[in-house]
């Protein structure tokens, strides 16, 4: 197998793990990038769905704002903030926050309206505020939807933090893009083989993190 | 905002050529997903036991970042355009088998009993009943998946010109014209929502019975 012989190669040269261009300084800045995008992405879209979700208003809106969202493509997005706001990591976190957005509003409120509504009546009846409604019943209940939102936003910004390489920038997408102009086809096949296991690790902690605070109850066989 | 629709002579084509070449490169991949996943969804439908590790593969193959897809390609099928489209199929196929079977299973087991009275086969209950209860499950999968690869072809850019509207984003850095950047972006983002819009009628026209209101 090629590819397998080029993976072995990159990861087998130990050029490659160490100094500003080896394998862990370029996977740790990959994660700062996206943990810094995941990071705005949740602060924007979570507040935002809980309180939609809970009242269930706004449904609509949401969808079309996350129609627009997913429908902007983040490659041309990046490159034209490159060039209107120049170098820098900004360019880079706007693609990336417009792109895990839409997937963690929808999920949220998606997940807050399917929450079965007579424990929440129940809760309402027992003098619970509104505020310890939404996050004493409706949060535990709806959180491995939410959750499964926060995933696919999460594994998306992985993946396409590789195009910070484009801008300039570092990340994964430094051994890629490199390689490609460079003709290294040993270091592209690296890059892409270290931004698919770091995705794969992503799917694993969030598997985790579910496995640690869906409540017993609350899990589906 | 002169020569926004000056197309580079590089890219030997017409704004209109690159609009018909990213929607091939977009679409036919979807159309391929939806092809393959059909019966890949029956079968998850049919035996239960497979639905889950399927699962598990389909949320594996889209963990892989479309860049990396591409280039690990390139080996195989050089930098042409069947590199783009091949991660884009594997994407749309990865959408479109938990919508589809999702849509398959929430078709009421009264009504398949009542079909299987009225004498259907198999074959003609999955065609006249299960499918089409299953269309607006399955119309939200295939917007889902037009999109994101209506979008993701530009990325195709980065193995030799193969990202269609995407191409004007490096010749936007080439010939410092960022007014073909934003063209690029704007008329992406355009055809992505038509091609939204249309799906969301053709949902309305294969489903007289749907309320109008739930445009979701």
């Amino acid at each position: 197998m090629n590819v397998l012989n080029f993976i072995h190669a990159f990861f087998s040269d130990s050029s490659h793990w160490h100094g500003y261009d080896g394998i862990p300084a370029r996977v740790w800045e990959h994660i700062q990038y996206s943990l810094e995008a995941l990071g705005y992405a949740a602060l924007i879209g979570l507040p935002v769905g809980l309180v939609t979700g809970h009242y269930g208003r706004g449904g609509n809106t949401l969808a079309l704002i996350a129609t627009a969202g997913r429908a902007l493509p983040s490659f041309g997005l990046l490159v034209l903030m490159f060039i209107w706001l120049g170098f820098g990591l900004l360019p880079v976190m706007i693609p990336l926050v417009i792109l895990a957005v839409p997937p963690i509003l929808v999920t949220t409120y998606e997940a807050l309206r399917s929450v079965d509504p007579s424990p929440v009546d129940a809760a309402r009846g027992m003098g619970m505020t509104e505020s310890r409604i939404l996050f004493q019943v409706e949060l535990p209940v709806a959180l491995p939807l939410i959750l499964s939102g926060l995933r696919s936003a999460a594994i998306q910004i992985v993946s396409t933090a590789t195009i910070a390489a484009y801008v300039s920038l570092g990340g994964l997408g430094r051994y890629i893009i490199d390689g490609l102009y460079q003709k290294n086809y040993e270091k592209v096949v690296g890059g892409a083989t270290l931004v698919a296991a770091m995705a794969l690790v992503t799917l694993g902690i969030f598997w985790a993190v579910a496995r640690l605070t869906v409540s017993p109850g609350v899990r589906r066989s | 905002m002169s020569g926004f629709f000056d197309i580079p002579s590089d890219l030997q084509n017409t704004y209109f050529g690159l609009i018909g070449l990213h929607l091939r490169e977009a679409l036919i991949p979807v159309l391929a997903g939806l092809l393959v996943s059909l019966p890949i969804a029956q079968l998850c439908v049919r035996f239960r036991w497979l639905y889950p590790p399927v699962l598990g593969v389909t949320t594996i193959l889209y963990a892989i970042p479309s860049l990396a897809f591409f280039v690990v390609l390139i080996d195989y099928t050089g930098q042409t355009e069947t590199t783009v489209m091949i991660p884009l199929a594997v994407y749309s196929l990865v959408v479109l088998v938990p919508a589809i079977v999702d849509g398959v299973r929430s078709v009421p087991a009264e009504t398949l009993a009542a079909a299987t009275a009225m004498g259907l086969g198999p074959v003609r209950r999955y065609f006249q009943v299960q499918l089409p209860i299953a269309v607006p499950a399955i119309i939200a999968g295939l917007r889902v998946a037009t999109v994101s690869s209506i979008s993701l072809v530009s990325v195709g850019m980065l193995i030799g010109n193969q990202g269609a509207l995407g191409n004007l984003l490096n010749d936007a850095n080439l010939y410092h014209r960022p007014e073909l950047a934003v063209n690029s972006v704007v008329t992406t983002a355009v055809l992505a929502i038509l091609a939204d819009a249309f799906l969301v009628l053709v949902r309305r026209v294969l489903t007289p019975w749907m309320p109008k209101e739930s445009t979701r």
